[in-house]
């Protein structure tokens, strides 16, 4: 499903990622772990085509389409979803029209007619109920006066709504109680399939007791440095980072 | 590299879809104002000789007046002897016109600014006014609205055939010497509409006067009254284009409202003069004075504005609320992009018991652009118990654009209340960005954004007028972000 060969970016003229090699299968989940500043974000960032990242080098090849040509709408449309760390509040605009517009968007894309309203309420009612969330929630401006815990919950709120491919979560879990943790651990385990893929950007082992990965990676610096199986997970949980650090040459 | 501030940066403009100019034969007079110029008007449209006294007096106190230059705003000085101020399509007779009369060409005009009179006339219920330039092409069901009593014609043709009417009524709410512009307009108003709506008729329908500056060098100066009777109705909607041309040229309309006891005036004007290209080069000044008076008891003025034109917008539709329990309402969209300028607002005058208004103002700055928010709220000792509600928004795309919020407050007795509420949002990059990823496009992100922010004042729009005004919100912002 996705290819990342040699990915190299730089933000302000500074080298952040220094040569990635991931492959992403659909059906997998892949944790990517690693200290803070290592660089983690800017992957999320860079896949999802932030602009002020600038890619200098490699290539990100996704369903069998190079990543990198396209728009951050044209990655959307082809799929890709990103739960961002930091949600950012939209003034006047409610989450459910918001989706409206998005899913709509999609589905334009796809050359699809529009939702109709009937199904689409249908469709955030279902999706809103694995997320535990109240209808009247969403007809709040997006984010707006949100707690931490709900942002996160309504980014998984979305990704449940558009069903993408390929979902990046990053560090979704921050800020989150362990019950609310719990319910979105559920709605995304719930929304995995065998034609989707997941990569949990996350810095504590706790998520991945919930969200079970095929795959663990160590980034650092802007490498990714250890892969293993889920109990990499646990030797960072007991031995830090130190350990990996070591291992990378420091 | 190109960083989401690039984008931002990148402004791609999109033409201005209402800046043809139409090929008619004109009658212009010469550049320059004088007494005899404002004789020639007065002239060329048959008027009674009252009517010229009252114009050469105020042409000599606007010589002992000069131009305001406490707004926000700043543009090269005008010289007013390089303007012509009357321009008119020219005609075989000077009778008012019937449609059947009116020119191809500017038939033609108005039907690329889609408001075909014919089409009007049969299908929308729209009775409309069109003004071309200096003079009033057109007035639409005309006999229909006459079985009710209602007059709706042409300023021209209201001061010869309602003279008694159009004499106790103009200069009633905007004085000749309320303001340079408005001396000025009073001097060599040219035409614009005229409406009155007797006692206890609810207006059937919509009333609407379309505005088009077309003649090179002109000035528009028209001059707008509206008449309501004791327990009258009346919706108004105005809407005006102008051809994209290099130079600045200067629009000074006034618009007086009367509201006697009972009556209900609602005034909504979708402003789209020409506002210049994305380097500031010409546009449309628009310095306009409007203001309502709620004259009677239990009467109610409401203006509603969509202003996204002009490359100056001066203009702060008011109303003086004289009547016990009179309500004033100022609905208000101001956008501004490129170089454009707005200093735009309202005033609010509270002079009668258990008065109330409502300022609902959303200002939206994008490019280069600056847009002010001005408004008084005044409330006389008279005025016992006295309430007034203020909401000023400003929204920010990019960040090379400034909003300004300029609200003052005069309450002179201790029983009224006064609320205000201001915020400022900004659309950034980031956000941009997360309707990106998303899958929604950039220009529908603001689009969607916008409306959500306008909900409010989009609502108090007719239904017709409102799909035309989102339109033309989403096309204003076109190209403010790559
Ligand atoms: N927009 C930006 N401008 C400047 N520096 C940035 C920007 N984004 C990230 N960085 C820098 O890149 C490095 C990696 O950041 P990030 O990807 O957010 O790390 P992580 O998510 O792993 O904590 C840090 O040193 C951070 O300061
Ligand atoms: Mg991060």
């Amino acid at each position: 499903m996705l290819s990342i060969n040699n990915l190299q970016a730089s933000v302000e003229g500074k080298e952040i990622l220094k040569g990635i090699n991931l492959i992403v299968n659909s059906g997998e989940i892949h944790a990517i772990m690693g200290p803070n500043g290592s660089g983690k974000s800017t992957l999320a960032s860079v896949l999802a085509g932030r602009s002020e990242y600038e890619v200098t080098g490699g290539e990100v090849v996704f369903e069998g389409k190079d990543l990198l040509e396209m728009s951050p709408e044209e990655r959307s449309h082809e799929g890709v979803f990103l739960a961002f760390q930091y949600p950012v509040e939209i003034p006047g605009v409610s989450t459910a029209n918001f989706l409206k517009t998005a899913l709509n968007e999609v589905r334009k894309h796809r050359g699809e007619d529009q939702l109709d309203a009937m199904d689409f309420l249908k469709l955030m009612k279902e999706k809103a109920k694995l997320m535990d969330i109240e209808l009247s929630f969403l007809q709040r401006s997006l984010n707006e006066g949100f707690s931490g815990g709900e942002k996160k919950r309504n980014e998984i709120f979305q990704m449940a709504m558009l069903n993408p491919k390929l979902s990046i979560l990053d560090e979704t879990d921050s800020g989150l109680d362990i019950d609310a943790l719990k319910i979105v651990s559920n709605g995304v385990n719930s929304l995995r399939s065998k034609d989707n893929a997941t990569i949990v950007i996350t810095h504590y082992q706790r998520l991945l007791d919930y969200i079970i990965p095929d795959f663990v990676h160590v980034l650092y610096k802007g490498r990714i440095v250890k892969s293993g199986g889920k109990e990499l997970a646990l030797e960072l949980e007991s031995r830090g980072y130190d350990w990996v650090k070591d291992e990378a040459g420091e | 590299m190109e960083t989401g501030m690039d984008i931002l940066d990148e402004v791609v403009s999109r033409d201005y879809q209402y800046g043809f100019v139409s090929d008619i034969e004109q009658e212009i007079t010469p550049k320059g104002l004088s007494e005899d110029i404002v004789r020639l008007i007065s002239n060329k449209k048959n008027e009674p000789e009252w009517m010229l006294e009252w114009r050469l007096k105020a042409y000599r106190h606007w010589l002992t007046m000069r131009e305001p230059k406490w707004s926000n705003v700043h543009y090269p000085a005008i010289d007013f002897n390089d303007i012509s101020y009357y321009a008119a399509p020219k005609v075989k007779t000077d009778a008012p016109l019937s449609l059947d009369d009116i020119d191809p060409e500017i038939r033609k005009t108005f039907d690329k600014l889609g408001i075909s009179l014919i089409e009007q006339q049969r299908l929308s219920g729209i009775a409309v006014d069109a003004v071309f330039d200096s003079v009033s092409v057109a007035t639409t069901f005309k006999a229909k609205l006459a079985e009710k009593g209602i007059i709706f014609c042409s300023m021209s043709e209201a001061v010869r055939e309602h003279p008694e009417l159009v004499k106790k009524y103009i200069g009633s709410v905007v004085p000749v010497s309320d303001n340079f512009y408005s001396a000025l307009n009073s001097a060599v108003f040219s035409d614009g509409s005229f409406c009155y709506i007797p006692k206890g008729v609810r207006c059937p329908m919509e009333l609407s006067t379309y505005f088009r500056i077309n003649a090179k060098d002109t000035g528009q100066f028209e001059r707008t009254l509206i008449v309501a009777d004791e327990g009258s109705y009346v919706s108004y909607l105005e809407g005006c284009t102008a051809p994209m041309r290099d130079e600045n040229q200067l629009h000074a309309a006034v618009v007086e409202i009367v509201a006697h006891k009972d009556a209900e005036v609602k005034y909504s004007t979708v402003q789209n003069w020409y506002p210049g290209d994305k380097n500031g080069v010409g546009g449309i000044f628009n310095f306009v004075t409007k203001r309502g008076i709620c004259i009677g008891d239990n009467s109610k003025i409401s203006w509603t504005q969509v202003e996204t034109g002009s490359a100056i917008t001066w203009k702060y539709p008011s109303v003086i609320l004289k009547g016990d329990n009179s309500i004033g309402e100022f609905y208000s969209v101001a956008v501004t992009n490129n170089y454009q300028q707005a200093d735009t607002g309202t005033k609010m005058m509270h002079i009668g018991k258990n008065t109330k208004s409502r300022i609902v103002s959303k200002g939206i700055s994008a490019g280069k652009s600056q847009n002010s928010y001005r408004g008084l709220v005044k409330i006389n000792k008279t005025a016992t118990n006295a309430r007034n509600f203020s909401q000023c928004d400003s929204l920010l795309i990019g960040d090379k654009c400034g909003a300004h919020t300029f609200p003052y407050l005069e309450v002179s007795n201790s029983n009224s209340m006064v609320e205000h509420e201001a915020t400022t949002s900004k659309i950034g990059e980031d956000i941009l960005f997360y309707c990106n990823q998303r899958g929604i496009p950039t220009e529908e992100a603001i689009a969607l954004i916008v409306n959500g922010y306008c909900k409010e004042v989009m609502n108090q729009l007719p239904m017709e007028f409102a799909v035309e005004a989102q339109r033309l919100l989403s096309v204003s912002l076109e190209g403010s972000v790559g």
